[in-house]
C-alpha cells in the first residue's frame, strides 16, 4: 500500500497490528554456518527444539525432520546442546554443506 | 476596583481570610480575585495575601501595589522592611494611598498603632481589634483571621457581617466541625463589635 | 470549594481546583500521579475525588514524574483515557517520555502549571518548563485565566483524541493556579456529552484485534516516515483546535481562537505575550488608548503547532512589536516567542520592527507599569525609526 507521496503507508505511531510477525522476518540471511543433521545418530530427544532461539527446528510426529533455513541464524546452539554422546548436529560452512 | 492587602505570618490564616472575603464578595455579585504571595512557607514566616473586588471583570494579574485596605494580622510585622514573603515585599504601609484604611490585630489603641505605622498627621484611618484574644476565647486557638474579617465588615462597606457568616457557614461546613464553624462565626461577630477607631 | 453566585451562576475557584474539577467531570480511566508545587493541589484534589468514589479513575501513585509519564504511556497504549498534571522539574524529569508519548501518538492530556526551572531553585512562575518541551511533539495550549484553564482542559481531551497527539495545557504557577477568580462551570452531563466516549482505533486491550506491538523499533528505512506522519498530524492540529473551540463556543458560549487579538485592528504597536500577563497588558492598552495611543496586544493561545500564518496576518500593518518571553533561550538572541514570531512575519511585504523583552522570571511581578514602559519604548521606535536594543531583560 502506498500513500499519495509514494511512501509506503505505515500504521500511525508505529503500531504493529498483527501478532507472531517474526515469522515474516527472514533471519536466515544472517547465517555463516548451517546445521547439518545425521539422522542415523539422532535420538529425537528434541533438546535442540527446546533450545533453538529462532524456533527453526522442524519437528513432525515427535521427530526432528530438518531445519527452517529461512529463520535459522546459524548460531550453533543446537550443535552445542545436542548431547556429546550423540553428536547428531554439526555446524558446517554453507559451501561445505552443498 | 477595591484592592486589599493582608499581612500575617504563616498559620495565622490570612490566605484563608482573603479567600473567604473573595468568596463572600463573589456571592454578592462582584468580580473578585483572592491570591496569596508565598515565600519560604514556614510557620511564622511573613505571608501576604491580596483581594481585588470590582463590578467589572478583572483583567490584571499582577500583585496589588496600592491597596486601599490593609489588614495586619500580626503587629510585630509593623516596622519590618520585609513584611511579606519575598525580598521585594516592602513594609506594611508600602504603596498605600492617602485615604488607606489599616486594621491591626492588637490590644493597643488606634492612636498607638497610628504612631507605630508612622501615620501621625496623615489622613489614613487606623482601626484596632484584639483578634488574637478573640480567637483564643472563641475558637480556642490563635488564628486571628475570622475576627479580622468581622472587623473589616464594620470598618468598611466592602462586605456585611451577615454575608460573611452566610458564606462561611455554606462553604466550610464540609471542611470543619460544627463547633469550629460556630466558634469562627462568634469570632467574626466579636471582631465586628469590638473594633476601635482612632 | 465552589460558591454559587445567585446572579450569574458563577463560582470562585483557584486555577488548580478548576483543573481538578475539569478532570473529575471528564472522569478519565487512568491518572498517574506524582504531585509537585505549584500543581500539587490538582492531584491532591483529584485524588480526593478518587477516594470519595466520585470518579472511576485508576489513580496510580508512582515514584517519580518519569514513572508518571511512563505509566501514562502504558495506560494510553492500552486504550485508556489518561490525564495528569505536573510542573517545572517534574516536567523536566518526564522529558524522555514526552517524546515517546507523542511518537507513539498517544492522546494523553497533561496540565503543566508553569514554574521556573532550577537552578537557582524557585517555585514561582515562568515558562522555562513548557518552553523547554516545545519541540517534544506535544500540542501546547496556554491559558490566561482560571476560566480558560478549565475550558482548555476540557477541549484538550477532544483535540488530543482527534489528532492522536498528547496535549499540554499550560497555566501560570501561583498567579493562576493559586488565585481565586470568578468562573462558570459546565454541568457534569454536558461535559460528558462534549468529551464523549473515548474509542481508540487501536489499543493493546481491544478484543477485536490480533495481538499488537507498541513502541517497536524503527530503523532508517521507516523512522522518517513516522516522523513525517507526526509532523503532518501536528500541522493538522490547528484546524482541529479551531473546530473543537468553535463547537465549545457554540455549546457553552465562550469563544477561543488560536490567537487572541486585543485592540489590534488599527494598532501601530503591540505586545505579543502568553498567559496571565496578557490581562495586565490589556489594562495598559486600555490606559494608553484613552491617552490616544494606538496600542494592542496579541496573546498566543496555541503555541504548538505554531499558528504562523495567523500571527503574520494579525501583525500585518503594525510598525513595532515587542515579544515578551517569560523564559530565556540563553542564545544571545531573545526568547522562543520572539524568534518564532519574528520568523512568522518574515515574508510580509512590510514588516514591523520586532524586539525581545524577557520578563517575570522566577515569579518576578509584571505590573501594568511594566507593560506601559514596553509600549512607550515601542512608540519611541516608531517615532525615531531606530531600535536601540533588540533584546533586553525587563522587570529587573
Amino acid at each position: 500500500m502506498t500513500d499519495k507521496n509514494g511512501n509506503e503507508e505505515y500504521p500511525i505511531g508505529g503500531v504493529i497490528l498483527d501478532g507472531g510477525n517474526a515469522d515474516g522476518y527472514e533471519t536466515g540471511g544472517w547465517r555463516k554456518l548451517k546445521p547439518v543433521l545425521d539422522k542415523e545418530k539422532c535420538t529425537n530427544c528434541l533438546i535442540c527444539w527446546v533450545m533453538c532461539p529462532d524456533s527453526a527446528i522442524i519437528v513432525e510426529d515427535g521427530k526432528l525432520v530438518g531445519f527452517d533455513m529461512e529463520h535459522c541464524k546459524g548460531c550453533g546452539i543446537c550443535d552445542v546442546e545436542c548431547p556429546d554422546k550423540i553428536n547428531a548436529i554439526k555446524m558446517v560452512s554453507e559451501e561445505e554443506a552443498d | 476596583m477595591l484592592e486589599v492587602r493582608w499581612h500575617g505570618r504563616a498559620q495565622q490564616g490570612v490566605v484563608t481570610a482573603a479567600k473567604v472575603l473573595g468568596e463572600t464578595c463573589l456571592r454578592s455579585g462582584k468580580y473578585v480575585q483572592a491570591f496569596p504571595e508565598f515565600g519560604p512557607e514556614r510557620m511564622g514566616a511573613p505571608v501576604k495575601a491580596y483581594n481585588r473586588v470590582s463590578d467589572e471583570p478583572i483583567k490584571m494579574h499582577c500583585s496589588v501595589a496600592n491597596p486601599k485596605y490593609v489588614l495586619i494580622a500580626d503587629p510585630t510585622l509593623i516596622g519590618m522592611s520585609l513584611a511579606g514573603g519575598m525580598e521585594t515585599s516592602g513594609g506594611v504601609t508600602e504603596g498605600t494611598p492617602e485615604d488607606a484604611v489599616f486594621i491591626v490585630n492588637t490590644p493597643k489603641s488606634p492612636a498607638e498603632m497610628r504612631t507605630a505605622l508612622e501615620l501621625d498627621g496623615k489622613s489614613a484611618k487606623v482601626f484596632t481589634v484584639d483578634a488574637s484574644q478573640i480567637s483564643i476565647d472563641k475558637i480556642g486557638r490563635h488564628i486571628p483571621n475570622t475576627p479580622m474579617l468581622g472587623a473589616l465588615a464594620k470598618a468598611t462597606d466592602m462586605v456585611t457581617l451577615e454575608d460573611l457568616i452566610d458564606d462561611f457557614k455554606v462553604n466550610y461546613a464540609k471542611k470543619y466541625s460544627e463547633a469550629v464553624i460556630n466558634g469562627n462565626v462568634e469570632a467574626m461577630k466579636s471582631g465586628y463589635e469590638s473594633i476601635s477607631e482612632g | 470549594m465552589a460558591i454559587e453566585n445567585a446572579k450569574e451562576a458563577q463560582v470562585g475557584l483557584t486555577g488548580n481546583s478548576a483543573v481538578a474539577l475539569a478532570m473529575k467531570q471528564v472522569n478519565p480511566d487512568v491518572c498517574p500521579a506524582y504531585p509537585i508545587t505549584p500543581s500539587t493541589a490538582i492531584i491532591e484534589t483529584f485524588s480526593s475525588y478518587v477516594a470519595d468514589g466520585e470518579v472511576d479513575t485508576e489513580l496510580i501513585t508512582v515514584e517519580s514524574e518519569h514513572s508518571a509519564m511512563s505509566a501514562g504511556i502504558g495506560a494510553a497504549a492500552a486504550g485508556a483515557r489518561v490525564m495528569t498534571a505536573t510542573s517545572a522539574q517534574g516536567l523536566a524529569l518526564m522529558w524522555e517520555m514526552l517524546y515517546i508519548a507523542s511518537g507513539m501518538r498517544l492522546p494523553i492530556v497533561m496540565t503543566n502549571v508553569n514554574r521556573a526551572l532550577a537552578a537557582p531553585i524557585n517555585i514561582h512562575c515562568d515558562h522555562s518548563d513548557s518552553m523547554g518541551a516545545r519541540d517534544s511533539g506535544w500540542i501546547q495550549l496556554y491559558s490566561e485565566t482560571v476560566q480558560e484553564s478549565y475550558d482548555n482542559v476540557l477541549m484538550a481531551v477532544r483535540i488530543a483524541e482527534k489528532v492522536k497527539l498528547p496535549v499540554m495545557v499550560c497555566l501560570d504557577g501561583f498567579i493562576t493556579s493559586h488565585a481565586i477568580e470568578n468562573m462558570e462551570t459546565i454541568n457534569d452531563a454536558d461535559v460528558q456529552e462534549f468529551v464523549g466516549e473515548y474509542e481508540p482505533e487501536t489499543s493493546l486491550l481491544k478484543e477485536s484485534e490480533l495481538p499488537a506491538t507498541y513502541g517497536a523499533m524503527s530503523l532508517p528505512d521507516s523512522y522518517m516516515v513516522f516522523k513525517k506522519q507526526q509532523s503532518e498530524a501536528m500541522s493538522g492540529a490547528k484546524k482541529v483546535v479551531e473546530e473543537v473551540s468553535a463547537e465549545f463556543a457554540q455549546k457553552f458560549g465562550r469563544e477561543y481562537g488560536l490567537l487572541d487579538s486585543y485592540e489590534l485592528d488599527d494598532a501601530d504597536v503591540a505586545i505579543v505575550i502568553f498567559n496571565s500577563a496578557t490581562g495586565t497588558t490589556r489594562v495598559a492598552v486600555d490606559e494608553l488608548r484613552k491617552e490616544g495611543h494606538k496600542v494592542g496586544v496579541l496573546r498566543i493561545r496555541l503555541f504548538r503547532p505554531l499558528p504562523h500564518a495567523e500571527i503574520a496576518e494579525a501583525l500585518k500593518g503594525l510598525k513595532a512589536v515587542a515579544c515578551l518571553d517569560r523564559v530565556d533561550s540563553f542564545n544571545d538572541f531573545g526568547g522562543p516567542l520572539f524568534n518564532e514570531v519574528r520568523s512568522s512575519i518574515y515574508d510580509l511585504e512590510e514588516r514591523p520592527k520586532v524586539i525581545s523583552r524577557i520578563y517575570g522570571l522566577g515569579g518576578r511581578d509584571y505590573k501594568v507599569s511594566d507593560a506601559r514602559s514596553v509600549f512607550e519604548e515601542l512608540l519611541g521606535i516608531v517615532e525615531t525609526g531606530t531600535v536601540k536594543e533588540i533584546t533586553k531583560y525587563i522587570t529587573i
